[in-house]
């Protein structure tokens, strides 16, 4: 067991700390600290993305000729604590650099990864995620989206028709990874494929969804007769379900460690808001914010356990538990935000409906214990997958 | 960086777990209570002395494995998943490290090669009666009388203070406040004014004892380092101890949480395991996700401890906290979902719930140890829980 760095990794830190610097305190100056929901600052943040991709810093764990740098576990880590450290944004990217990208280096064809993987590094395309249906929510086997393949004068193809929601960065997104039911009459988990299709065409409709926010970060998507090409399928077809399960089990990888940069932004604003007015000095206050600390150091110290066991091919028991502890962790952060700010927490900062970081988070996080499995849908694997308890009677 | 135990460790770890679910079951727990001094002495022996558990943190040439934090919180997990009552904890995790750190050499010859051979039992005495922990629980005065100096005082919560061979005295200056004025002092448990009172404790795995020091003399050589300038040595042996603690209370939940999980898929109600029910099965899923993220905790604690870093006194804040909290929901929760028979003397759960109290009121309770953190993190401040 060891925490430190060598020599090496140390050089490698100061070269990724000096590039950020550069950046954030140069052309990127306007990015720095600031944290855009929805599609604010959407032409700089592309922007920021190319620059990261033109010097290698997109997708530093892929090979080489993908874009990346072959990077370590540990210089994966390295780089995400100094991009933490440096303030720079919210990825972006984050769906094709961290889900869609490592299914492909996984499962991908090689025609698939040399056509997708090179413009997701130097951020030329951008990707969203198609799971989740009106009827397919906890239950995400209940996927209805019909693809079937067609031939016809362009070329064998997939047309696609239904509806998938909660489609997040689906507004600026060029392609989507959709699970789809391609068996007519199967159901659950069998029948199912993975299809890569482009979202800038005409069987293509995105409709944004309020939240109780009062902004719109997710979508409905429709396809209604939407196509792509036969080849865009990862895996055999029917064997949708297997790939989809692979993509989440990325989400726990290093970019946990990005995400939590997030949730420190958000802590130390509690904090300096509790510094400000006076909620600093009261007991109870002081727990929790030792609480919050408690709890977010505790998501690092996972985060590296769960990269030291990613080799091992099987879910550890700490990646089984990362969703809820976080879920719950955040949701509880957002309350201890406006007591701290009291009353004054309350009122709007801008018409109409706008609020700043703090407020935000308070409803924000609501959602935290919802998308990529509820608490409850998380609790059931928990205690049917890791700790092998019987299976609830399913229909 | 690595975050996982190597080869070596896991091994320790799965003698230790094997050695222990041999030697250490429930039924010798029960039958350990029962002896002279609460704790199975023949067992004491074969860990401390046969196994070298008592050396395994030694530097060798005491004697010791020279191993370090890392190696001997493994085995603090695995003695808090049988509640093995013994004085390691008060010999080997906070009495050798405050020797190392203060002793000079021939102190550190004589105590320190007997320590690692299980041959000598050192009871700490760190709070007075009110049970505050150091340092302003301190109770205990260093009188100096020209060339003379004496104890005067008295000590509670003293671990296996009954059977010690040698207890070790956390005291103040008189007149000194917090952590100054701190001295480190060896006494005899048959010197001269030492009482040494047994409580029934509610933790009946880790007995206590009340000692009263009426001016007990001690000389020069009983005085470990310089007189009043213990504090540096002992804040960090303290901090590694309550890493140990907290190891401990790690092994505690995770015992339980297997303990209950086996029992809900053997208990049947409505004609199907009780385990089968979501009302069941979210608890237990609650209760894993505070074992993973206490293993967390008390995996990078040690492992601070062990490499030194500045982070030690965070490191140790969270990890005691986490865990000891963790544990106690843990253990209450293994009451809860047994049922009747769980609230029964004759099931192990009780003593694995009032372990869990034990150890949180021990070294600074999970809240005492937040607002530590927070002393550590924010400006501000706020009375300090006493406890």
């Amino acid at each position: 067991m060891k925490l430190g760095f060598t020599a090496q990794e140390e050089r490698f830190r100061s070269d990724a700390a000096a590039w950020l610097e550069a950046q954030l305190s140069g052309p990127f100056r306007d990015l720095r600290g600031v944290n855009p929901s929805g599609g604010a600052l959407l032409a700089r943040r592309q922007e920021w993305e190319r620059a990261l991709g033109a010097a290698r810093w997109s997708c530093i764990g892929w090979p080489e000729e993908y874009g990346g740098r072959n990077a370590t576990l540990a210089e994966q880590v390295i780089f995400a604590e100094e991009y933490a450290r440096a303030g720079a944004p919210l990825r972006l990217a984050y769906m094709g650099v961290e889900l869609l990208g490592p299914t492909l280096l996984a499962l991908g064809t090689p025609q698939q990864k040399r056509r997708f993987l090179l413009p997701i590094a130097r951020g030329e395309e951008f990707w969203c995620q198609g799971y989740s249906e009106p009827n397919a929510g906890s239950d995400l086997a209940g996927v209805r989206t019909r693809a079937v393949l067609e031939e016809s004068a362009g070329g064998r193809a997939w047309i696609v028709n239904g509806q998938k929601i909660w489609t997040s960065y689906a507004q600026f997104a060029d392609w989507a990874f959709v699970l789809c039911r391609s068996e007519e009459g199967s159901q659950g988990h069998r029948g199912l494929s993975y299809l890569l299709i482009p979202m800038r065409q005409a069987g293509v409709t995105i409709r944004p969804i309020r939240q109780l926010t009062g902004g719109a970060e997710f979508n409905e998507t429709f396809f209604v007769d939407a196509r792509t090409d036969a080849t865009n399928i990862v895996g055999a077809p029917g064997e949708g379900w297997k790939v989809a399960m692979a993509t989440l089990s990325f989400e726990r990888g290093v970019s946990t460690l990005a995400q939590q940069m997030g949730f420190r932004n958000e802590l130390q604003a509690i904090l300096a808001a509790a510094e400000a007015n006076g909620q600093i000095h009261d007991p109870d206050i002081r727990q929790r914010i030792a609480q919050a600390h408690i709890g977010l150091k505790i998501m690092r110290y996972s985060a590296l356990r769960m990269l030291a066991n990613a080799e091992s091919g099987t879910l550890s028991n700490e990646a089984y538990t990362y969703k809820i502890f976080w879920g719950s962790w955040r949701k509880k952060l957002g309350v201890l935000a406006v007591d701290v700010l009291g009353p004054a927490g309350e009122i709007a900062s801008a018409g109409p409906y706008q609020w700043d970081l703090l407020p935000r988070l308070f409803l924000g996080s609501r959602a935290d214990t919802l998308y990529g499995g509820t608490s409850q849908i998380q609790r059931n694997i928990i205690a049917e997958r890791a700790l092998g308890l019987p299976r609830e009677p399913r229909g | 960086m690595q975050f996982a135990h190597t080869e070596e460790q896991r091994l320790i770890r799965e003698s230790a777990r094997s050695f222990l679910s041999a030697r250490a079951g429930a039924a010798q727990l029960r039958a350990a209570l029962e002896q002279p001094g609460g704790y199975d002495a023949q067992l004491w022996r074969e860990m401390a002395g046969g196994l070298g558990w008592a050396g395994l943190a030694i530097a060798t040439e005491y004697g010791g494995a020279g191993l370090g934090w890392v190696e001997l919180c493994i085995l603090e997990e695995e003695q808090g998943r049988r509640l093995v009552a013994s004085p390691f904890f008060n010999t080997v995790a906070i009495a050798a490290p405050i020797i190392a750190a203060l002793g000079d050499a021939a102190q550190r010859r004589a105590l320190l090669a007997p320590l690692a051979a299980g041959e000598l039992r050192i009871a700490c005495v760190l709070s007075g009666s009110d049970g505050c922990p150091p340092y302003e629980g301190v109770a205990m005065e260093l009188h100096e009388a020209g060339a003379a100096r004496r104890l005067r005082g008295v000590g509670d919560f003293v671990i296996h203070g009954d059977s010690a061979d040698l207890l070790l005295v956390l005291a103040r200056s008189p007149g000194s406040a917090g952590a100054e004025g701190l001295s480190v002092a060896l006494v005899a448990p048959s010197a001269a004014g030492v009482r040494i009172a047994p409580h029934v404790m509610l933790d009946l795995t880790r007995p206590m004892s009340r000692v009263e020091l009426a001016d007990v003399a001690v000389s020069g050589e009983q005085i470990l380092g310089e007189p009043g300038a213990a504090r540096p040595a002992v804040e960090r042996a303290l901090n590694l101890a309550r890493i140990a603690l907290a190891s401990e209370a790690l092994g505690g939940a995770e015992q339980v949480l297997e303990m209950t999980t086996a029992y809900v898929k053997q208990r049947m109600q409505f004609g199907r395991p009780v385990g089968s029910f979501q009302a069941i099965k979210h608890r237990l899923a609650d209760m894993m996700v505070e074992v993973e993220a206490a293993r967390s905790a008390a995996w990078y604690a040690a492992c601070v401890a062990e490499e030194g870093s500045a982070e030690l006194a965070e490191a140790a804040a969270i990890a005691k906290s986490y865990c000891c909290d963790a544990f106690f929901d843990c253990a209450a929760n293994a009451i809860q979902l047994h049922g009747g028979i769980g609230f029964t003397w004759e099931h192990e759960a009780h003593f694995y719930f009032k372990r869990a109290r034990a150890s949180a009121s021990l070294l600074g309770t999970p809240a005492w140890q937040r607002e530590r953190l927070m002393r550590l993190i924010a400006s501000g401040s706020a009375p300090t829980p006493r406890f």
